[in-house]
């Protein structure tokens, strides 16, 4: 089937099969490669990327389904410079050493920065959860949250729009 | 002769003294921003995807295979059987000479006759799609005879099991003894003996990205370019080339991104030669990408061991020795080139490693079965002997009722006692035991944390700190592989060529899998041409384009290709300075370069630009003396020389909390200090210790293939194998001593198995701390809460 959506602010338009996948058609149809499949069953957190705003996994979304929707990947993120803080938080702290779930993590870590900018170590251990990482151990990349979370919080007035409180995650 | 002095090393306040220095990575930004380029990133022209039927059954004969349907299949090209491909391909037996009565059967790419494991790679279908390839797998027909699987080790060399290559007579691979002193006659008359039997659980290294390759032959000029996520590029290269039969120059193996490896990516895959002999018959690129179904069944996988262990003590503490008989099974075939019986080997070489005894006995029996071939994985063997190890040294303390910490003062071997050869043979050039302990302690709160713990018992909740010393076997020899026939290097090279710009290249035969190779690299020829390190480019992963090397495994890349790389930009360093020499008159002894530029050595005064003697050297070469030397490119190889390893040694605290109603295990907060010898980037050491433990924690606590009886692999998705996330794991402190190997100038060991060595057995007896007063032990990883709660004898 035909469908029309926009990708990192553009407009694109083309024929999918029912069971393409949204990392597939991401990576395979538009050459997007920086989300990555890591699992393919919703498991590792790989693939993920924002749909309308939200933090999905890419193999469980079906790319038929995104008809009118906005899509946003890693590369985006990027380009926008949304987050060049995050990145520049993880390459100073050496919160990567593969990157192959890297692109997934800054997703995820993006969704805390903007839903949750009060979470604490613990919260943000909890929110990235769903993001596997076989390298580094996850401290490095708490560490890098935490940080960005912190510069901002000095950056941004006490009383600017703050997003969902965060949940109360103890260890 | 350059010394660690008169380079820097001991100077870390100038410009450009980059070795010791955090510096961030310079291949990091590309990872952080999905511009990274994997294998499944490459897409060739013309290039088909390949799926594999893999067999359903442990065990079975293979009666026929009909195609037809799945050549219906829109886009499937052609489909390949095992007799298709053993007409390019020639098979491989997984032996080393060195490892003496070792045997192996000859394994194809795809089987002819039987599948031996459930997974294995049966055919091959080729289409334009990953997809309908996939289509073509599921239209496939397969008539199969199952055969009785063999799947205990335990019964594995019964009379009357099924042995699984009855060429081979039996499906015993492997055996080897350690002995020293009179076990018997010293255990008899020691004042204590404490025994276990230790269960180490089959486990897999779960790298995200799964293997890939794509090979493309052309056969225009009759070259194999492989591109594959691969630890061992020139490995690679000298299989594809034996095996396919061609010249090791007609094949070329490059590897971009790679998306992680714990030794996984080291090895020879069926499924990949396969992948490699499909090209080379069809003359265009075929893909491959494992999914994870794919990785649980057929990457290698490691650790199934079964260890019965005892330990003599006297009154004191002393300890007097170790008796230990070590079962592994590693499935139906030794993997190649590497063999399947070095895990084993280790546990031999290593356990009671730490300690000064006089009296030892290792067995390690090697065995068939019928399930996936495992291999040697992040820090092999050492979990296992140092798990082993340090259980029986905290059971001795317990037994004795001392202080673990002060039983293992009074055994550790001396920090003045190196060179130091341990009872099975393995000679150690300088270790730090003591001043790893000391230093642990001074990072761990023993004295709060054993007050919260009896405080906490108090109101039923147990909590445990355990201790795991270990060592560390890394940098091997050609005494490693080499000896026993196998076309693995143990040198490395690296070339370093200043372009006329200044600016310097680097290309190096080790690689980058996310350890941080390149960033190291790039540190050590800043600071060994003394340019500033944004102007130093590194090139690693090409076959074609860097020095012929090992690659990346046994932590070699600081040790082994850092000093190549330190070695090259001396080289360097010594022959820009010869042309600038002839350039201002000087003599070149008088000159330095600093931070690109040359400088006066006496006064730091600048004399010229990097740059400016670049555009002479390369554009002006009519102005300077007619027989002036001016290669501006050094290639320098690095071997090591006196010892067949470079030992690194550590030890590790874990402090956890064990939940007596559910057997669930909270990991508090972990410690470890490792001495990897000179420290190249604290930065990238810490990480790398920090992955490697939780990696051991994994191990330990959730990572599990489980079989059944008939050899059915039960977990084969990241929903049934469990691997750490980031909520349940622990902060990890990290702390250093540092003892430089004498076998190099930059004096670096390896530091990423550090971490994976020592956390299964401190977090062992961390929960076996916590459980003491309740008089219940685990010993069999990985310690899943129902084994906790029957040790409990609450299930
Ligand atoms: S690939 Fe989507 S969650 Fe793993
Ligand atoms: S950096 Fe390798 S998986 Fe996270």
């Amino acid at each position: 089937m035909m469908i029309t959506l926009t990708v990192n602010g553009e407009r694109v338009t083309r024929h999918v099969e029912p069971r393409r996948h949204l990392i597939d058609f991401l990576r395979l149809d538009l050459g997007l490669t920086g989300s990555h499949a890591g699992c393919e069953h919703g498991v590792c957190g790989a693939c993920t990327v924002r749909v309308d705003g939200e933090i999905v996994r890419g193999c469980l979304v079906l790319a038929a389904s995104l008809d009118g929707a906005e899509v946003t990947t890693i590369e985006g993120l990027t380009d926008s410079g949304e987050v060049a803080d995050l990145q520049e938080a993880f390459v100073a702290r050496n919160a990567a050493q593969c990157g192959f779930c890297t692109p997934g993590m800054v997703m995820a870590a993006a969704d805390i920065l903007r839903h949750h900018a009060d979470a604490d170590r613990a919260a943000i251990r909890e929110h990235l959860s769903g993001n596997y990482c076989r390298c580094t151990g996850y401290q490095a990349i708490v560490d890098a949250v935490a940080a960005t979370l912190s510069e901002r919080a000095i950056h941004t007035p006490a009383d600017a729009g703050r997003g969902d409180r965060t949940q109360e995650a103890g260890r | 002769m350059p010394t660690p002095a008169s380079i820097g090393l001991s100077r870390e306040d100038l410009p450009n003294s980059y070795i010791g220095r955090s510096v961030p990575r310079p291949n990091l930004p590309k990872l952080v921003q999905g511009r990274a380029t994997y294998t499944d990133d490459v897409v060739l022209p013309r290039m088909l995807h390949a799926a594999f039927l893999r067999s359903p059954h442990a065990h079975a004969r293979i009666l026929a295979i009909r195609t037809e349907a799945a050549l219906a299949v829109p886009g499937v090209v052609r489909v390949f059987t095992g007799a298709d491909l053993a007409k390019v391909c020639d098979p491989w037996v997984a032996v080393l000479d060195h490892l003496k009565g070792m045997k192996s059967a000859p394994q194809h790419p795809l089987p002819l006759e039987r599948a031996t494991w459930q997974g294995e790679a049966v055919v091959a279908v080729l289409a334009d799609t990953r997809a309908a390839a996939e289509d073509g797998v599921a239209a496939l027909e397969v008539d199969w005879d199952p055969l009785p699987a063999q799947t205990d080790m335990e019964t594995a060399l019964d009379a009357g099991t099924t042995v699984i290559h009855p060429e081979l007579g039996d499906n015993l691979v492997f055996t080897r003894t350690a002995t020293k002193g009179d076990v018997d006659a010293a255990f008899a008359a020691a004042h204590k003996v404490v025994e276990a039997t230790f269960v180490t659980g089959r486990h897999t290294g779960v790298t995200l990205e799964p293997r890939s390759i794509i090979a493309d032959y052309n056969r225009a000029d009759g070259t194999l370019t492989v591109h594959q996520a691969t630890q061992a590029p020139h490995m690679m290269q000298t299989v594809y080339a034996k095996h396919l039969r061609m010249e090791e120059g007609q094949v070329r193996v490059i590897c971009k991104d790679v998306g992680g490896s714990f030794g996984i990516k080291v090895h020879v895959y069926p499924d990949e030669v396969a992948v490699a002999a499909m090209a080379r018959i069809l003359g265009r690129p075929v893909k491959f990408i494992a999914d994870r179904f794919e990785s649980f069944a057929s990457d290698i996988h490691a650790r199934d061991h079964r260890i019965k262990a005892r330990m003599a003590v006297e009154a004191d503490g002393t300890i007097i020795g170790f008796d230990v008989d070590d079962l592994t099974g590693i499935g139906p075939y030794s993997v190649y080139p590497r063999t399947s019986a070095m895990e084993g080997n280790q546990v031999v070489n290593l356990v009671g490693g730490p300690y000064d005894f006089a009296h030892y006995r290792c067995t390690t029996r090697v065995v068939l079965q019928n399930k996936a071939p495992t291999c040697q994985y992040r820090a092999v063997g050492h979990p296992i002997a140092t798990a082993v190890t340090e259980g029986l040294v905290e059971m001795a303390a317990r037994a004795l009722g001392m202080d673990p910490i002060e039983l293992r003062r009074r055994n550790m071997i001396r920090d003045d006692a190196y060179p130091f050869t341990s009872p099975p043979g393995m000679r150690f050039e300088g270790l730090s035991h003591h001043a790893s302990l000391d230093k642990l302690l001074e990072m761990v709160p023993v004295a709060r944390i054993r007050a919260d713990q009896a405080e906490q018992r108090k109101k039923g909740v147990y909590r445990g700190l355990g201790f795991a010393a270990f060592i560390e076997l890394t940098n091997p020899s050609p005494f490693m592989y080499g000896i026993g026939g196998a076309r693995i290097s143990a040198q490395d090279g690296c070339t370093v060529r200043m372009d006329p710009d200044g600016s310097v290249v680097a290309s190096s035969g080790v690689t980058e899998q996310g350890q941080g190779t390149e960033a190291i690299l790039a540190q050590i020829v800043a600071h060994g041409v003394g340019v500033p390190v944004e102007r130093v480019k590194i090139i690693t992963g090409d076959t074609l384009n860097t020095p012929y090397g090992g690659g990346t495994w046994a932590c070699r890349g600081a040790g082994i290709g850092g000093e190549a790389a330190l070695q090259s930009a001396l080289a360097l360093k010594a022959q820009i300075l010869e042309v600038a020499g002839a350039m201002l008159q000087a003599p070149p002894e008088s000159l330095d370069i600093v931070m690109g530029h040359i400088t006066d050595r006496a006064t730091g005064a600048e004399r010229m630009t990097l740059h400016e003697l670049g555009r002479i050297v390369y554009f002006r070469g009519d102005t300077l003396p007619r027989d002036l030397p001016r290669e501006l490119v050094q290639t320098r190889h690095f071997i090591t020389k006196e010892y067949p390893f470079a030992f690194t040694n550590g030890i590790q605290a874990c402090w956890a909390e064990v939940d007596t109603d559910t057997g669930m295990v909270k990991l508090l907060e972990h410690w470890v200090v490792e001495d990897c010898g000179r420290v190249v980037n604290p930065l990238l050491v810490d990480e790398q210790v920090r992955g490697g433990v939780v990696q051991g924690l994994g191990g330990a606590l959730y990572e599990h293939c489980v079989y059944d009886e008939r050899g059915n692999l039960l977990t084969t998705t990241m929903a049934d194998y469990l691997v750490p996330m980031s909520a349940e794991m622990p902060d990890i402190h990290v702390g250093h001593v540092e003892t430089p190997t004498k076998e190099s100038l930059l004096g670096a060991k390896g530091a990423g198995e550090a971490g994976t060595a020592g956390a299964p057995g401190a977090l062992l007896n961390a929960i076996n701390d916590a459980l003491a007063p309740l008089g219940a032990q685990v010993l069999e990883q990985p310690f899943t809460p129902a084994r906790i709660l029957a040790a409990l004898g609450r299930f």
